[in-house]
């Protein structure tokens, strides 16, 4: 057998937190071949990112590896000096981050970064290495790849971006890619654009690469083999196909039972039900520039409407107008069959309080110099006036709701939470102003699956026991099948179609629907190449999107 | 770029309204100092009658809303009247070819104190960017922690203690620079500048600081970014990482600190023309305070305003230019 091109041997690495080392890899072994493609899965925080840049290498700052070898190509990374790292960095091992917005530097275009690996590495002459970028653009199918390399990062979109970023990897031809979580932040449909486009290309030039997501069935489309992560320790390894049909251990089976989550379905709505909340004709834009055009749907109680679509089709603007932060320019929001006024500032107290949020990144939503119980008891004061003790038993009452025991939680900081835990405070202050109505803004998407899971699981709970309805906005079909029994699809703005969540996914449906169903990534190794077939290769998704 | 030169429009006219809230504030300001120009030269045994008169010669009789459009009217026609203190020189002289105008009294001045802050700034700016990034590549290590220790230094001592240490180094014990900088006009260039060396060397001390560490901290504040991380692990060194990749995106701050300081150089530097005998608007303005030469001294103000105003402006237009999001909206 030939030497490995990269061989990790018991790596130990630390994180430093308050004047300690505390261990986030614990003696992980990895072996990879030529050519061969690595997915490494885990929740965050199993460690995946700190060891995918291990294996350039490189640590972040406050990180140290303690323990073990990394040999790439026979060099030893972990005794080579800074000098020989930098001459195998983007030459030999290349890198894709999950952003690609916040990973290329606004300042330059994206031709200028592209060249920079290549011209400092002297692999390739400015010229040479521009006239390859584009060639790269092409490869990777990006829209006029001729001209979009003299754009800045801001003008081109999210999914253009990572397949640029993907295009700079491949600059110098370099033996090793390690990609961080590159699909995570992009829409299904643009997904599927750029996993294509990556698993071309790495197949194109026989490169090898580490292939780091928390999404099974994204890895299962692009990798060789999968090692399994849990905090810091490998649970398994095993080929694509074997570890998807028989996965051995415990912990793995469990991640893959989570999309198995599903509500039954309710009974029909009474025919003549007054809606919660209902939205009617609603014609809204920023500044001069309309977003949406003629929005209706109803929301009724004890109920949830899923509202779904790509990043810009208009989900987050609607829940906008209907907390009455954007007044629609025409059209109207119901509650219980009474108008609303349109902007927030002219609403009672009464009807505010009827109108919650909870938002998608728990981490910015809640105030880091407020304890848990001062967020949660700020609305019971505001809307339902309780003060003193009375307030301090509401806030107790709450924080069970939520699962969190009010003794060990009332007085810990948001910093002090994990992610879930963040996200059920953000419920509880929600709760806490007793509404009719929560919109639910993409609040499982910055979650782990297993995470996402329990706050849909209470979410669900809660919806029973207070015959809540819900506004749930996600781009995530897994979620909505899960917990939907309503499902609104919007599209640039419009609703293109509605109705119950069973009649959704039975065909047949809108094109658009049927697009945006079938890109959601599926546990089979040859659903992207089914995929790939049945909509013609070279016009991934834009095809489907024609056809409308 | 239509964007870009509607929100310059948008500053140059706001800029303008600044400066005309500004003039009322001055007018009103100097209005209210104790005492007037006529018993400032009369002393204490002036009578009411020629107090008077000296107040009605010089139109200080009128109400304050008078006076004050009539003075507007003329500095908007680039007249700032007549300076008291040289108009009441030449009427006990008897003739009237002696009065100087605001303008002829200040423009020299004013010339002489844009040199000096032009030699500084020369000086400083590229010092203090160039110290900035060598004490962000080396940060927390000697040469950055002696780099702060130093400008921290040399902000902390008042002026004049810096003007005479280096009057001792550089002009009594080892004469490289002359220690007095009377410059007059018709100065070959060469010889003004070796003259006003001393001095810019003193303001140079007084301004580094604050530039150096705002570049140092704008550049390490984005040593965090993933585009920085990007760049390293491209494999570019440390030192290209910094400039190439960092530098291009901390410049608004540094702009705004820099403009700042130039500002200063020309309003704040009234100790060091002093010490150097150096014949700048500073001083004029002080003496034009102690004699009550309200014209000269409302001049003076309106220019350092008009300075600071202007300054600030440029710093704002050129911190949207290094915003590629603004250079090239989508």
């Amino acid at each position: 057998m030939t030497e490995p091109l990269l061989k990790m041997r018991g790596v130990k690495i630390e994180g430093r937190s308050d004047e300690t080392w505390n261990p986030i890899i614990n003696g992980v072994d990895l072996t990879l071949a030529r050519g061969e493609v690595l997915g490494l899965i885990g929740e965050s925080g199993a460690g995946k990112s700190t060891l995918g840049l291990a294996a350039m290498g490189y640590t972040r700052d406050g990180v140290r590896i303690s323990d073990g070898t990394i040999e790439f190509d026979g060099i030893d990374l972990l005794t080579a000096s800074a000098a020989v790292k930098r001459e195998l960095l983007g030459k030999r091992i290349a890198y894709v981050a999950q952003s690609a917005a916040a990973s290329f530097n606004p300042a330059h275009r994206l031709i200028d970064q592209h060249v920079e690996g290549p011209s400092q590495h002297g692999v390739m002459s400015r010229a040479e290495s521009e006239a390859d970028g584009m060639e790269l653009y092409r490869k990777l199918r990006l829209p006029n790849p001729d001209e979009i390399g003299f754009r800045y990062p801001h003008q081109v979109s999210g999914g253009q971006l990572q397949r640029a970023m993907t295009a700079m990897a491949m600059s110098c031809r370099p033996d090793l890619i390690v990609f961080d979580e590159p699909t995570t932040a992009l829409d299904v449909t643009t997904q599927i654009e750029v996993l294509s486009a990556i698993r071309d290309i790495v197949d194109q030039f026989g490169t090898a690469a580490i292939y780091i997501t928390h999404d099974l069935a994204v890895v299962a489309q692009m990798a060789d083999r999968i090692k399994v992560l849990l905090k810091g320790d490998e649970v398994e390894t095993a080929d694509t196909r074997t570890m998807l049909d028989a996965p051995t251990q415990e912990y793995t089976k469990s991640l893959w039972a989570v999309r198995s989550f599903e509500r039954p379905a309710k009974p029909a709505i009474a025919t003549g039900a007054v809606p919660v909340i209902s939205v009617q004709n609603v014609d809204a834009s920023y500044g001069s520039t309309p977003v949406l055009h003629d929005v209706s749907f109803d929301m009724h109680e004890g109920r949830t409407v899923a509202v779904v679509g790509e990043s810009g089709s208009g989900k987050s603007t609607t829940a906008r107008c209907i907390t009455g932060l954007l007044p629609p320019k025409s059209g109207q929001i119901l509650l219980d069959g009474e108008a609303l006024p349109a902007s927030y500032k002219k609403r009672s107290k009464d009807q505010l309080r009827q109108v919650q949020m909870i938002y998608q990144m728990a981490d910015t939503a809640l105030n880091p110099r407020m304890s848990i119980g001062q967020i949660i008891a700020r609305p019971v004061q505001f809307y339902l006036g309780l003060t003193g003790a009375a307030k301090r038993k509401r806030v107790d009452q709450l924080l069970e709701q939520i699962e969190l025991e009010p003794s060990e939680y009332y007085n810990r900081l948001p910093s002090e939470l994990s992610g879930g835990q963040k996200q059920r405070v953000g419920i509880a202050r929600a709760l806490a102003a007793e509404p009719k109505f929560i919109i639910c803004d993409e609040v499982t998407s910055a979650l782990d699956q297993l995470v996402a899971e329990g706050i849909l699981r209470l979410l669900a709970k809660l919806q029973d026991d207070l015959s809540l309805s819900y506004m749930f906005i996600t781009h995530d079909l897994a979620t909505v099948r899960a917990i939907a029994d309503e499902v609104v699809v919007m599209k640039d703005g419009r609703v293109v179609e509605q109705g119950p969540k069973v009649d959704m996914f039975t065909p047949p449906h809108h094109a658009y629907t049927d697009l945006l169903l079938s890109s959601v990534p599926e546990m089979d190794p040859d659903w992207l190449t089914n995929l790939l077939k049945e909509r013609g290769v070279d016009n991934v998704g834009d095809a489907a999107v024609d056809k409308m | 770029m239509d964007n870009v030169l509607k929100i310059i429009m948008q500053r140059l006219a706001l800029g303008l309204l600044t400066l005309l809230i500004v003039s009322v504030v001055i007018f009103v300001a100097v209005n209210m100092l104790p005492g007037d120009f006529a018993q400032a030269i009369l002393g204490q045994g002036a009578t009411e009658e020629s107090v008077a008169a000296i107040r009605r010669d010089l139109g200080l009789d009128q109400p304050m809303v008078t006076r004050y459009f009539d003075w507007l009217g003329g500095v908007v026609q680039g007249d700032f009247g007549a300076s008291f203190a040289s108009a009441n020189a030449a009427s006990f002289s008897g003739t009237t070819s002696g009065v100087k105008t605001v303008a002829q009294q200040i423009g020299p001045r004013f010339a002489n104190t844009m040199f000096l802050a032009a030699v500084t700034a020369v000086i400083a700016v590229p010092l203090s960017v160039t110290l900035g990034i060598l004490a962000a590549l080396y940060r927390n290590s000697v040469f950055d922690r002696a780099a702060n220790i130093f400008t921290l230094t040399s902000i902390s001592s008042p002026e004049f203690f810096l003007a005479y240490v280096l009057i001792l180094f550089l002009a009594v014990l080892n004469p490289i620079f002359p220690s007095l900088s009377n410059i007059y006009d018709g100065m070959a260039f060469s010889e003004r500048l070796n003259k006003s060396m001393l001095p810019a060397l003193v303001l140079t001390l007084v301004v580094t600081a604050h530039m150096m560490r705002m570049t140092r901290a704008a550049i390490i504040n984005l040593l965090a970014s993933p585009y920085i991380e990007m760049a390293r692990l491209k494999g570019m060194s440390p030192m290209r990482v910094i400039v190439k990749h960092a530098l291009p995106n901390a410049l608004a701050p540094i702009i705004n600190v820099v403009a700042l300081n130039l500002a200063y150089l020309i309003t704040g530097v009234v100790v060091v023309e002093v010490v150097f005998v150096y014949p700048g608007i500073g001083q004029l303005f002080v003496d034009s305070v102690k004699t009550r030469d309200i014209p000269v001294v409302q001049a003076c103000c309106l220019i350092f305003a008009a300075a600071y105003i202007l300054l600030n402006l440029t710093a704002d237009i050129m911190s949207i230019l290094s915003n590629p999001r603004l250079r090239h909206p989508k």
